[in-house]
């Protein structure tokens, strides 16, 4: 379990991470959203001691980070592809790693089998691949046998092989019981894979809900009309008490009917329908549109005391901004 | 495979019996030395150039000794024989820039420091493992060079037990030892190698020879790390001498001190 409470950091000119509070549960992967530069690697940086928090704390099983008698036996992380030395081979890497906590020597070369690298273990790591890379760093995140594991944008420049690899590591990972903490700039990478999101965007918190509510709430359904006649179509749609929004690429939005609902009332009004489509906004664009308005959001920060999540999360599925 | 990673369904943290101490801390230092070839190459480096570069002009001193020794300043044997140290501390320079400036250029940094969070236990460590190494390197080097160079300086030689010569040689070691050191702590204020390396190897090797044939300068140079530190290596008294072999010690430690203080005032105080 991490916790994080009104964690803050700012530079000289800008706030990274922004009063951050929310707990990482066990059990599931909890993926952490947000485009670049929202705060996602400082946040990480900070949970691990990295980084001094200006304001707040992080938890990490009750204790910071500092506190953690064998950090590594508590929380795993991978931050960056390669946190190794060239010129050391695989398994000197991780024997100094398990060294410096009192792992036992024989789980260094448990961890390289189970990532995959026993046979290159006694290669000099600066020849690794960027996929060997990676699997090196998540053989260091297991070391310590943690109960937490924290993975910064893990899959980034891997191949769909090591894509499935992670994603299924990650997925065994939770059922084991484990916290399992993973950025992502990607929302398709994070429906894939993730139970619970936490979503942020310039270091506020947008969203923080089961995937499966996010998916709701957010992968709108919508029927698309083109209409030379918009007057007579929106005049046909009110007499069933249905409102159309216009888009602004001129097609008419109807949410909450469908298709032949709406032909059926064209045709007894006499519209003429040049276009008449089911459409569903892609999760991608829901994530979009959220952190979109997170920087609207942070323009005017003038909705002191109105939790930015429910907010924001309300605002994104009523925006009506998308277009196909 | 993944299920083949960790113990089956339920996990069993597997905890060590005790939590890691100090000396852990340690450990990993020298597992990440002895585990690189750079240390290697460059200590043997070192110690070829100490010991090689005394021996040369050991032996070129002996054979021109009247025309090269002037009779008003006693000749000093010992620091003639450690004449290559002018190289070898080079070696350590190099040894102790890399030893954190390595991992500030891989970002192996942090994954040392979320091993060991609290960083003056990280830093003490590092330290403590490259002053062992160096000095225990330092003691070969002192030691083959002060005996290869007696040998080439013949009959102006001096024997081990001639009043001053063991605690010159000795120094010789401690002198290898402290600017290690030294560069270990102006590399973590830094946080570069390059930097480091780019400030360090043309002070040592050029700057400071040069400020010290500088009419005027010379008195103040006196008080530079590796001049000071050099003193030690002297068994007579040299009449340009402002001060002993001991104060010279103390004033290398010194300078050894502020570097070390300065690195770990920034290391505790950046993020990493």
């Amino acid at each position: 379990m991490i916790e994080l409470r009104e964690l803050t950091k700012r530079y000289e000119d800008k706030t990274a991470v922004d009063s951050l509070s929310f707990a990482i549960r066990p059990g599931q992967v909890t993926g952490f959203l947000g485009p670049n530069g929202a705060g996602k690697s400082t946040t990480m940086r900070l949970i691990l001691g990295l980084d001094r928090p200006t304001g707040g704390q992080v938890l990490v099983d009750g204790r910071s980070y500092a506190q953690l008698p064998a950090p590594l036996t508590h929380i795993g992380s991978l931050l960056e592809a390669s946190a190794a030395q060239g010129g050391r081979t695989a398994r000197d890497h991780l024997l100094w790693l398990a060294r410096s906590n009192r792992i036992p020597d024989r789980r260094v070369d448990q961890v390289l089998a189970a990532v995959g690298l026993q046979d290159v273990a006694r290669k000099r790591s600066g020849g690794f691949s960027l996929g060997m890379g990676q699997r090196l760093g998540i053989a260091a995140a297991l070391l310590g046998d943690p109960p937490v594991l924290m993975f910064d944008e893990p899959v980034n420049g891997l191949d769909p092989e090591g894509i499935l690899w992670i994603r299924n590591l990650m997925k065994g990972l939770a059922a084991e019981g484990r916290t399992v903490f993973v950025s992502s700039h990607l929302m398709s990478e994070m429906a894939l894979t993730a139970d619970h999101l936490v979503v942020i965007g310039r270091g506020r918190l947008l969203a923080d809900v089961p995937m499966e509510e996010f998916i709701d709430r957010n992968a709108r359904s919508y029927v698309r009309i083109r209409t030379p006649q918009p007057q007579a179509l929106l005049d046909a749609l009110d007499s069933r008490g249905i409102t159309a929004v216009r888009a602004p690429d001129g097609s008419w939005e109807v949410e909450g009917s469908d298709p032949a609902a709406i032909a059926a009332l064209a045709g007894a009004g006499g519209v003429v329908l040049e276009e008449l489509s089911p459409q569903r906004a892609s999760l991608e664009e829901a994530f979009m549109r959220m952190t979109a308005d997170a920087v609207e959001y942070h323009a005017d920060a003038t909705l002191n005391g109105v939790r930015p999540a429910a907010d924001l999360t309300e605002s994104a599925t009523t925006t009506t901004g998308a277009t196909s | 495979m993944t299920t083949a990673i960790l113990n089956g369904a339920a996990h069993q943290p597997a905890r060590a019996a005790t939590p890691p101490r100090w000396s852990d801390a340690m450990n990993a230092e020298w597992t990440k030395l002895r585990t690189l070839r750079g240390p290697r190459w460059t200590l043997l480096a070192g110690l070829l150039a100490t010991v090689g570069v005394g021996a040369l002009i050991c032996f070129f001193m002996n054979r021109n000794f009247a025309s090269v020794v002037s009779d008003g300043k006693p000749f000093e044997p010992v620091r003639t024989s450690f004449a290559g140290l002018v190289l070898g501390q080079l070696a350590m320079v190099v040894l102790g820039v890399t030893m954190i400036g390595g991992e500030y250029a891989s970002g192996m940094i942090r994954l040392s420091l979320t091993a060991v969070p609290n960083r003056t236990v990280f830093y003490a460590a590092k330290a403590a493992v490259l002053a062992g190494v160096t000095f225990l390197v330092g003691l070969v080097a002192a030691f083959t060079a002060f005996f290869v160079g007696q040998a080439m300086l013949g009959d102006h030689g001096v024997s081990l037990g001639a009043p001053g010569v063991l605690r010159a040689v000795l120094g010789g070691a401690v002198y290898l030892m402290l600017i290690a050191l030294l560069s270990l702590g102006v590399a973590t204020m830094l946080r570069r190698q390059t930097l480091a390396l780019g400030i360090l190897v043309p002070f040592f090797f050029l700057v400071s020879g040069i400020l010290q044939a500088i009419p005027g300068v010379t008195a103040a140079t006196q008080y530079l790390p590796d001049q000071a530190g050099q003193r030690f290596l002297q068994i007579h008294h040299q009449s340009k001498d402002a001060y002993g072999p001991w104060t010279g010690l103390l004033i290398t430690v010194l300078w050894v001190a502020a570097a070390l203080l300065g690195g770990w005032f920034v290391l505790r105080r950046r993020d990493a």
